[in-house]
């Protein structure tokens, strides 16, 4: 009896964690509709444009697809470094500096192509390994907030980047800020003609099995896990927890710099960015709506990709800036991430549960 | 190096360090009052954009710069309030929450910027006005540091204040121990009967306090109107202040002036033929390094 009322709590608890997903979602929409209601006349219409924006065209449907993958590669690169109890949010910085690695090798490196995609891409994760690195060895070493330094580290891998860019890849003939074209075949290439969705789709593919794999089923990952749960019994039962550690922000950072190169390679000719894309912080958005499950994570980037996409069309159409997603996203992060919503309710439900069983028993 | 010595040895040098000063010494000290507490606030840098975008509209629609200074701190402790609620009421990872809460006031400002102005990148079309700078009488007279310290804006001379405002808070009344408690030993707290919730709220607040009104110097002072995430980190550096000051009032105003050397020296240099870039680079980059010398003194100071 005692196994039947386990796995009905269970069951219980699974529900309700969906339950409360949902309700987090209405109250963050419902909330967002009120404040849309303050600046414009139609906020029905506008929310309708958010919801059915991304449906419009193929074109749009295929950029929630677009915008979804580096968003999954950020949301992977936070995931293995958050694993290990480490705030560090390089991924930004190391998603930057890998799209600038490998817009310089496509640039420059005389391979054939498809070598030097390779090339671009894993000198881009190397790049991004050193960024993420470098709170990580602090943190270890000396104890350094790794949250602090790796909001600083940002900001020093933006203006580097900049600086390298102007003085190595910059095209002075090209009206606006951008570099010299990538070289003829160095790209992710075309899946659907008159989109951008680019084979970059199957790479993050693959680093999501690869990651929910090295996590769940590899010795290492399940030394990271135990760090991060619990570093003192780590180091207790013998983990090299320091080791461990680094090695998850040296993966982490490398997903990060792949990303950075695969967007680079899948969605343009020429490296034209001159300020942080922001996917390190999205990053963590998109492991709090997962729940740092790396098989979650592209779901959650689609949901926030579908979000995005469908608010560039109402923005389009119901002059409703896009932002406002901003605060539909953080809304449903405070919530989801907020322990004791809906507690109350839980505590009842599971209660009411447990005693019936007793009843039952009787 | 000599562009190096004419760039730093001018008034108009140590005068523009007090100016970027302003921001962080106001900003580091709410942090450093939320540290005491035993809270991580980087929510600092959203309630900085929050109440800089509060203050530039209250300024233009309800009636001058005072009032957009008092709705700039209001919002400021809010936005605190807000934060506390959902972190230890709500019982969400306070790193997660101030981060939800960063984007969000990134996005957000922009979103509300655009609903009023009809603009993403500045309320420059607003007439928000600005907050009176104060010649100081007899300083005024001196040459060389008349120029330097008079004629500031009046939020400069209150961040100096607000050093002894919150050392004398921290170390010098009850409510100060109270906090400082929290942080230390939040059980010898509670077995005194005082609450560490309420405690903790308390702290919130004042931080939300300073944070607005840095941010209402940033747009109110520093510049006369908000622009898209015009903080630029600054909350940030006020952080690493905090962590390098070893958070109390005094080290971290110490640190912020150290990094608004490095920041008034990238304006400085701007003029020179030193790569722009990497001038932008020099606060940020001043911060790690300061940061991590730090505590590398720290873990010797162990070891001892």
């Amino acid at each position: 009896m005692a196994m039947n009322m386990n796995a009905k709590v269970d069951r219980y608890n699974r529900y309700f964690s969906i339950i409360r997903f949902v309700v987090a979602v209405f109250i963050a929409f419902f909330i967002s509709f009120v404040i849309m209601a303050f600046s414009t006349e139609h906020p029905f219409s506008a929310l309708l444009n958010l919801f059915i924006g991304p449906f419009t065209t193929l074109r749009r449907f295929s950029t929630v697809l677009e915008t979804a993958i580096p968003l999954t590669f950020a949301g992977l690169s936070v995931c293995v470094m958050f694993k290990a109890r480490q705030f560090n949010l390089a991924s930004e910085g190391g998603f930057f500096l890998g799209a600038l690695t490998s817009a310089i090798v496509a640039i420059y490196m005389p391979l054939p192509p498809v070598l030097s995609i390779i090339l671009a891409l894993f000198l881009a994760g190397i790049v991004g390994s050193l960024v993420c690195g470098i709170p990580g060895i602090c943190k270890v070493k000396w104890n350094s907030s790794e949250l602090v330094l790796s909001l600083m580290l940002n900001y020093v891998a933006l203006y580097i980047g900049t600086f390298i860019f102007n003085q190595v890849a910059k095209d002075p003939s090209s009206a606006y800020s951008a570099s010299f074209p990538f070289r003829e075949g160095v790209n992710l290439g075309n899946l659907i003609p008159k989109t951008r969705l680019h084979y970059g789709i199957f790479l993050v593919a693959v680093f999501v099995v690869f990651t929910w794999q090295f996590i769940y089923k590899t010795k290492w990952g399940m030394k990271l896990r135990i760090v991060g749960e619990n570093l003192k019994f780590g180091k207790y039962v013998g983990i090299g927890t320091t080791g461990i550690i680094m090695m998850s922000q040296l993966l982490g950072g490398f997903i990060a710099g792949v990303g950075g190169g695969a967007e680079m390679l899948g969605m343009y000719s020429r490296f034209q960015w001159s300020a942080l894309p922001g996917y390190g912080f999205d990053g963590v958005v998109l492991n709090i709506l997962a729940k740092e499950n790396p098989a979650y994570i592209p779901i959650a980037a689609f949901a926030v990709a579908y979000l995005r996409i469908g608010a560039d069309y109402m923005y389009k159409k119901s002059d409703v800036a896009s932002e406002i997603v901003a605060i539909i996203e953080a809304l449903v992060i405070v919530l989801v991430a907020a322990n004791a919503f809906l507690e109350k309710y839980h505590h009842k439900v599971i209660t009411r549960v447990t005693a019936g069983d007793k009843g039952g028993k009787e | 190096m000599k562009t190096l010595v004419k760039v730093i040895f001018t008034s108009s040098f140590f005068y523009s360090l007090i100016r970027v000063a302003t921001p962080l010494v106001l900003a580091s000290l709410g942090a450093v009052i939320t540290s005491n507490a035993g809270i991580t606030n980087i929510g600092i840098e959203g309630i900085m954009l929050i109440s800089a975008l509060a203050g530039v509209f209250a300024s233009a629609f309800l009636g001058g710069p005072w009032v957009g200074l008092l709705v700039a701190i209001l919002v400021g402790v809010i936005c605190s309030l807000l934060i506390g609620y959902v972190s230890m009421s709500l019982k969400a990872d306070s790193v997660l929450t101030c981060i939800a809460f960063n984007t969000m006031a990134v996005g957000g400002t922009v979103y509300f910027m655009y609903a009023v102005v009809k603009d993403k990148g500045t309320t420059l079309a607003l007439d928000s006005g600005k907050l009176p700078s104060i010649p100081i009488p007899i300083i005024e007279e001196i040459p060389v540091l008349g120029k330097i310290l008079s004629n500031h804006n009046i939020l400069s001379y209150v961040s100096f204040f607000m050093v002894f405002v919150v050392y004398i808070l921290l170390y010098k009344t009850p409510l100060g121990l109270r906090i400082r408690s929290a942080g230390k030993d939040p059980k010898a707290l509670s077995s005194v009967g005082v609450s560490l919730l309420k405690t903790r709220y308390i702290a919130l607040a004042i931080s939300g306090v300073l944070g607005g009104i840095a941010g209402a110097f940033m747009s109110m002072g520093y510049v006369t109107w908000f622009s898209k995430n015009m903080t630029a980190g600054r909350g940030f550096i006020a952080l690493a202040a905090d962590a390098m000051g070893n958070s109390t009032p005094i080290g971290a105003t110490m640190a912020s002036l150290l990094f608004a050397v490095a920041e008034a020296l990238s304006y400085g240099l701007q003029v020179t033929t030193f790569p722009p870039e990497l001038v932008q680079m020099l606060p940020y980059m001043a911060t790690i390094v300061g940061l991590i010398l730090y505590s590398i003194k720290r873990n010797a100071d162990k070891a001892k």
